[in-house]
């Protein structure tokens, strides 16, 4: 077996993995979904910092501004939205769900090592994505190699992003629209009927305290 | 990569700071709880009510919109930091127009969005 | 063992732990002195005398403040829970403290015994970047406060800051593009290098970034839940906001704290970006002049700040909410437009 060395990138490479691996786990242990939350945007940032240690800055910040920072943002306001506290005994009924999940994972982790085993690690060279000027090794994961593979051999793909993005514009805009209709809807009658209780209530103590005058 | 370390450095420094102050926080100022003082702030009264409440679905649609508009900004960044490059690498149109689609594409649906009535607050 | 010894770098670790500690200390004490100037200000501008009795012109007063919330009662209520109000404090520091490395304060300055030291702790190509995903962090300090105290005022406050902080952290992010079109870069030592021309005076403000300048500032102003953009703790409806149940404990200190040095994390943003940082006049010859400009630049913001709370009154919501959706973000994306066609007509 040979000598793996020692260094500081692989010292705190072990030390962010292990984080990562143990938020992660927390995720899904804790009963409490906000701290599931708390735990996913642990996760995520240990991402990040391994993402810098892989030599991509640009794909590190972007972790951080996009999923902690923006998606998370959104599920923690969701989680407080929907005033969900403990997980509810729903879960409980989906039992089976829990033979299925142990050999998926099982079935991930072998997938996992046998990418580690077998694939090749090298990583592909992209003529594109090496700045001008510097050495490639440096350049490769800046902003700026990644923007030059962006806008010249990938141009289609992104464009075809910004028609996805509209996509989900328009998908969120209907869901909640009618979502917040049927909710007024439901607020209103509600209110209506207690307005309509508290009318008669009313009506009842005034006629009670004529009778009482009476 | 060392031009990193510094955020490790200062993370660590910061964390003991704050993690340091709530422990003294705790450790030397005084502890006589009544019950008035252990209450929700309520202007005086006794809480009415939970403040577990569920609020407006407008708030979730901002978040939404935000992650959306969020990664088009993404988008434009690494555009813009080239920009001076590419265009003496590439053409001039190209490099305007792609990112012009790109923003003309998203600008139908922040016109989409504002023609729902997403962005009046005073409606419901 | 003696492998990794060898692959640290001792002398970079030290330099930037001194330099942590420096940068670490101003941020500290910034607040202490921004407040007291805002208050003393605030006094002139409302026909008051402010404090003026501890120390000489009332110098002391915010530091006897600050030892005052180290012996204040630590309460935590009843009703709140108990984890994430105690966490949100030091969410909201933390990230707030992290930005501080990348302020570049001036240029290489020959310091007597020392030599040529760079006068900011780190810069890296993605430094803008690290600065606007650290902001994006620090909203989560103020949901954790508002739903963790689980009151009321908290709740709304919380809920309004947050929704009003990433609704303008877009137009803030997108007015910053436009100087990237300028700058070609998002380091932010090389932004301001990019400003020196023209005697130190070619800032990217005068360089076609007016409009992305007037943008920038009133989203930042809007970040940072100042005047006229203080809805989140407007006291008049809603006490405190998010901190209403933050009795003032050095828990309370600190979420005020980290609110100061995000203005001072705009502020210098702003001086960076658009206003040439360290470039003015002479700084070619002399290099400490840089740190003089850079620091009339910050406060030619923090004045900006209390000025604005001196003179305006406050948003309505819903006006807040529709301003930065319906004019801010269309202006800032128009503005990119027009930095793309300057920039095609002029490189």
């Amino acid at each position: 077996m040979e000598q793996i060395a020692i260094d500081i990138p692989r010292l705190l490479f072990l030390a962010f993995a292990g984080i990562a691996v143990v938020a992660a786990f927390n995720l899904i242990l804790q009963r409490n979904p906000i701290y599931s939350a708390l735990s996913l945007i642990v996760t995520l940032c240990v991402m990040a910092a391994l993402f810098l240690l892989l030599n991509a800055p640009f794909i590190a910040v972007i972790q951080i501004v996009v999923y902690a920072g923006a998606i998370m943002v959104l599920f923690v306001f969701v989680i407080m939205l929907l005033n969900i506290r403990e997980e509810e005994s729903k879960i409980d009924r989906q039992k089976y769900l829990k033979w299925l999940a142990a050999p998926m994972f099982l079935a991930l982790l072998a997938q996992v090592f046998a990418v580690i085993r077998y694939v090749d690690t090298t990583p592909p060279s992209i003529p594109s994505a090496n700045a001008p000027g510097g050495n490639p090794a440096e350049s490769l994961g800046t902003v700026e190699s990644i923007a030059n593979a962006m806008f010249t051999t990938y141009v289609l793909p992104f464009e075809a992003t910004s028609v996805l993005i509209l996509m989900a514009i328009v998908g969120s805009m209907l869901l909640a629209k009618r979502d917040s209709k049927q909710d007024i809807e439901r607020i209103e009658t509600a209110l209506d009927a207690e307005q309509a209780e508290q009318e008669q209530a009313h009506l009842a103590a005034e006629k009670s305290n004529k009778e009482v005058a009476a | 990569m060392k031009e990193y370390l510094p955020i490790l450095i200062v993370f660590i420094f910061v964390a003991g700071f704050a993690v340091t102050n709530v422990i003294l926080a705790y450790l030397i100022g005084q502890h006589k709880n009544t019950r008035a003082k252990l209450m929700p702030y309520e202007c005086g009264m006794d809480p009415v009510g939970t403040a577990r409440q569920r609020f407006s679905v407008k708030f979730y649609l901002v978040a939404m919109l935000f992650i959306l508009f969020d990664i088009e900004a993404i988008f434009l960044v690494p555009w813009a930091v080239v920009f001076k490059d590419l265009i003496y690498k590439l053409s001039k149109p190209f490099v305007f127009i792609e990112m012009m689609i790109f923003i003309a594409v998203l600008f139908i649906g922040y016109i989409y969005s504002w023609r729902k009535g997403l962005f009046e607050w005073n409606r419901a | 063992m003696s492998s990794i010894l060898e692959s640290i770098d001792f002398y970079f670790i030290l330099e930037s732990l001194i330099k942590i500690a420096i940068v670490f200390v101003i941020g500290l004490l910034s607040p202490v002195g921004m407040n007291w100037v805002e208050r003393r200000t605030l006094a002139l501008i409302q026909n008051r005398l402010g404090p003026n009795r501890v120390g000489p012109f009332g110098l002391l007063q915010s530091i006897a403040d600050g030892i005052k919330f180290v012996f204040k009662e630590d309460i935590i209520p009843l009703a709140a829970n108990r984890w994430l109000y105690t966490l949100a404090p030091i969410v909201m520091v933390i990230p707030a403290f992290m930005v501080t490395i990348v302020y570049p304060f001036g240029p290489e300055i020959d310091l007597p015994f020392i030599g040529p030291t760079k006068m900011y702790v780190t810069n890296f190509n993605v430094g803008l970047l690290y600065v606007l995903a650290m902001t994006s962090l620090g909203v989560y300090g103020i949901i954790l406060a508002g739903w963790g105290s689980n009151s009321k005022y908290s709740l709304l406050g919380g809920l309004r800051s947050s929704a009003q902080v990433i609704s303008y952290e877009l137009s803030l992010s997108l007015a910053l593009v436009g100087a990237m079109l300028q700058s070609g870069s998002l380091d932010l030592v090389k932004i301001v290098e990019n400003q020196s021309g023209w005697g130190g005076m070619q800032w990217h403000i005068f360089m076609f970034q007016p409009l992305g300048f007037i943008i920038y500032l009133i989203s930042a102003i809007a970040e940072t839940n100042r005047v006229p953009f203080d809805l989140p703790e407007a006291e008049t409806e809603l006490v405190g906001g998010f901190h209403t149940e933050y009795s003032s404990s050095l828990k309370f200190a600190m979420l005020f704290m980290a609110e100061y040095v995000n203005m001072l994390t705009v502020a210098v943003l702003a001086t960076v970006v658009f206003l040439g940082g360290w470039n003015g006049p002479f700084v070619k010859d002399f290099p400490v002049l840089g740190l003089l400009y850079f620091f009339i630049k910050i406060s030619f913001f923090m004045f900006l700040y209390i000025w604005l709370r001196g003179t305006l009154p406050r948003f309505r919501y819903d006006q807040l909410m529709n301003f930065g959706w319906k004019v801010l973000l269309p202006l800032a994306l128009i503005n990119i437009v027009i930095s793309a066609v300057i920039g095609l007509i002029v490189y």
